[in-house]
Order: C-alpha cells, then sequence, then structure tokens
C-alpha cells in the first residue's frame, strides 16, 4: 500500500468531497484528512445511497469493500454509536472511509449486503459485538459468540474481564 | 571386542504380592492398575500454543511412548485420558463436554498449561476461565506454555492416579455427586 503524500490525500479528499456535495448535498455532515484517509462523515439516512454511488460512479469506482465495523461513542449523547466504512479503488489504489452516526435508541441502519455480499458476515459481527440491526439483512444472527448471551460485549459499558471470577480481587491488582 | 554400553532402562515395576517358583500372587487391582497406567491412550484436544509443546512431547526427543501412551486416539470412545492443551473459548466448552462424555470409563482428564486451567491471560468474556467449570480435571499442569517435561510430569501424575485407582471408585456415592455436579451422567 502506497502511503500518499499529504498533498495526494488533500487532492483525493477535495475531488470526492465534490462529487459528493453535488449529489447528496446536506448529507455530508463533515469531512477530513485522518493521516493518510480522506474521512467523510455522513447522515445515516443517505449511508447507503453514498456507498452505492462510491461503488457505481465510474469516476470514482470505489469498488471494494476493505472493512467496516461499529464505534461506540458513548460520551456522544444522541449519537452514541458509528458506522465506519473502508472503501478501495484497487485500479487507482486510492482509499476512502465513509462514517456514520447512529443513536442508542434507534440502533438501526439499512444493511449493504445488496452493494457487497462480503458485508453480509461483517454486519453480523456488528451485530453480534455491539448490537447494530441492519435492516434488510438476510441473516441477521449471532457469529462469534455464543449464541445465547445476552449482551453486546464490545460495548464500552460492558467489562472486559469474565464476571464469574470470583478469585480475583481489586487487592491482587493494587486498584 | 569392545564391550557394549548399555542404557540405564527402568522396566515397570511389579506390584507387591507373593512370588514363588512359578507362580506370583498379586491382587486383580494391582494387575490391572500395572497394565492401564502403561498403556494410556491420550486424545490431545489441542487449540493453541500447548498443542505446540505436545507435538514435542510426543516427538522422537522427549518421546511420550516411553510412557506407553504413544498410541494416540483421535476417537474419544477408545480414549482413556483426555490431553486439554490450550485456551478453551466459552462457544467450545460444549464441544468439550461432549467429548469427554463420549470417553467410556475408566476415563483421566490432564489440563495443560494456565488457559486450559484458569482461562490464563484470557480473563474476558468469551473465554472459559478453566476447563474444571464443565468437566472434573485430574491433574493441572502450569505453564504458558508448559515445556515438554511438564507435560510428562503431568502424564506421569496421571500414570500414578491410574495404577493406584481401587475398582470402585467409579461406582462409589462420590464418584457419582461428582459427575452430578457437573450435569455428566
Amino acid at each position: 500500500m502506497a502511503v500518499h503524500s499529504d498533498e495526494h490525500t488533500k487532492a483525493l479528499h477535495d475531488q470526492v468531497l465534490y462529487l459528493l456535495k453535488e449529489k447528496f448535498a446536506t448529507g455530508i455532515t463533515s469531512s477530513s484528512c485522518d493521516y493518510d484517509f480522506p474521512v467523510f462523515v455522513v447522515e445515516k439516512e443517505v449511508a447507503h445511497d453514498v456507498l452505492k454511488y462510491l461503488k457505481e460512479e465510474p469516476s470514482l469506482n470505489y469498488h471494494f469493500l476493505t472493512t467496516m465495523c461499529a464505534l461506540h461513542y458513548p460520551e456522544n449523547a444522541g449519537n452514541e454509536f458509528a458506522m465506519m466504512y473502508q472503501l478501495h479503488n484497487m485500479p487507482e489504489n486510492k482509499r476512502i472511509r465513509i462514517k456514520t452516526f447512529i443513536p442508542e435508541q434507534k440502533l438501526e441502519i439499512p444493511t449493504i449486503t445488496d452493494l457487497w455480499a462480503a458485508a453480509n458476515w461483517m454486519e453480523r459481527q456488528e451485530y453480534d459485538f455491539f448490537g447494530v440491526h441492519f435492516i434488510g439483512h438476510p441473516n441477521l444472527i449471532r457469529i462469534l459468540n455464543m449464541e445465547d448471551i445476552t449482551f453486546f460485549p464490545l460495548r464500552k459499558d460492558y467489562a472486559l474481564e469474565d464476571p464469574t471470577r470470583d478469585d480475583k480481587n481489586d487487592s491482587m491488582f493494587g486498584r | 571386542m569392545s564391550e557394549i554400553t548399555r542404557t540405564k532402562m527402568e522396566m515397570a515395576k511389579s506390584p507387591e504380592g507373593v512370588e514363588g517358583p512359578g507362580f506370583f500372587l498379586t491382587s486383580m487391582e494391582k494387575a490391572v492398575g500395572l497394565a492401564r497406567k502403561n498403556s494410556i491412550w491420550p486424545l490431545p484436544f489441542a487449540t493453541s500454543c500447548c498443542g505446540i509443546e505436545f507435538m514435542a512431547t510426543m516427538a522422537s526427543h522427549y518421546d511420550l511412548g516411553r510412557f506407553g501412551s504413544e498410541r494416540l486416539s483421535f476417537s474419544p470412545r477408545q480414549a482413556d485420558l483426555l490431553m486439554v492443551m490450550g485456551t478453551i473459548s466459552k462457544k467450545m466448552g460444549p464441544v468439550l463436554k461432549q467429548v469427554y462424555e463420549q470417553m467410556a470409563e475408566p476415563r483421566w482428564v490432564l489440563s495443560v498449561g494456565a488457559c486450559a486451567s484458569s482461562g490464563g491471560i484470557f480473563d474476558t468474556y468469551s473465554v472459559l476461565q478453566g476447563i474444571d467449570r464443565i468437566i472434573p480435571v485430574d491433574v493441572y499442569v502450569p505453564g504458558c506454555p508448559p515445556r515438554p517435561e511438564q507435560i510428562i510430569e503431568g502424564l506421569m501424575k496421571i500414570q500414578d492416579l491410574v495404577g493406584n485407582e481401587s475398582f470402585r471408585r467409579r461406582n462409589s456415592p462420590d464418584y457419582q455427586e461428582l459427575m452430578t455436579k457437573y450435569g455428566i451422567e
């Protein structure tokens, strides 16, 4: 993976932002260059359409979904969760990131399995660990954890340590 | 002729008994114990780095065959000893329990390494904090991972248990209670 210079990243950022603004106008909340990654924060109502546009617009051609994940910002009231998608234009070796915030009260977002079949298991994973509901997902069940667990372990309000240990206490760890 | 140097070899010791010309008397329990302890068929349940140490233990340098355990049984139905080596996640737990339940009595369990014994460094929501939460364990081998010598030491402790086990142990109320405690029948 070539590390792009700041100017290169900025140019890529400006190009994509121009096209996105033209197409979605107010749907694009903010944008930035994080290290060598152009990042676009979009409204969740248009997130699916933005991704579809980035994939299918020939001048952009972000045809490959590198990865996606959910994020938890418990202190960010009203927008406690976010979804992050990283897209790759392989012929031109350009990568961008799309981010969209979701409130905890209505933790749902349209699936992108209709765009990338690879999103199927990744969305299941995000459901498994964060409890994000993907509307229209063909099989939204847990994928890695036990089927019968009742919590979403990667949420920050859930302690990482096993709650059933009774042989450990704080005095052993200087806490 | 040059003198042939013999490696010091130790044969399995015969149990206590009465010996005379042409006969040897001992208890059935001791004779069976002797046979069992020197022909343990282990089932390796290896999930991580302790399994790599086990491979070294089985190979020629350490050679578990010296203890009569070179015949691994990959079917639980023919295995005497379940060797659990590595991190057991909670999702793997029911599988491990099923393997244990499929083993025929008498059966023994050797827990190799910190993870199998206590969860090790993985004090987290997804890892079983020691296999003794789901199946009874006879011998624990500490270490992260333990060296082959330690695994051999563990196996020798199992051999002691096997050799000295009473015929009636598996039918005793204590043993039944232990099985019930783990929900195994």
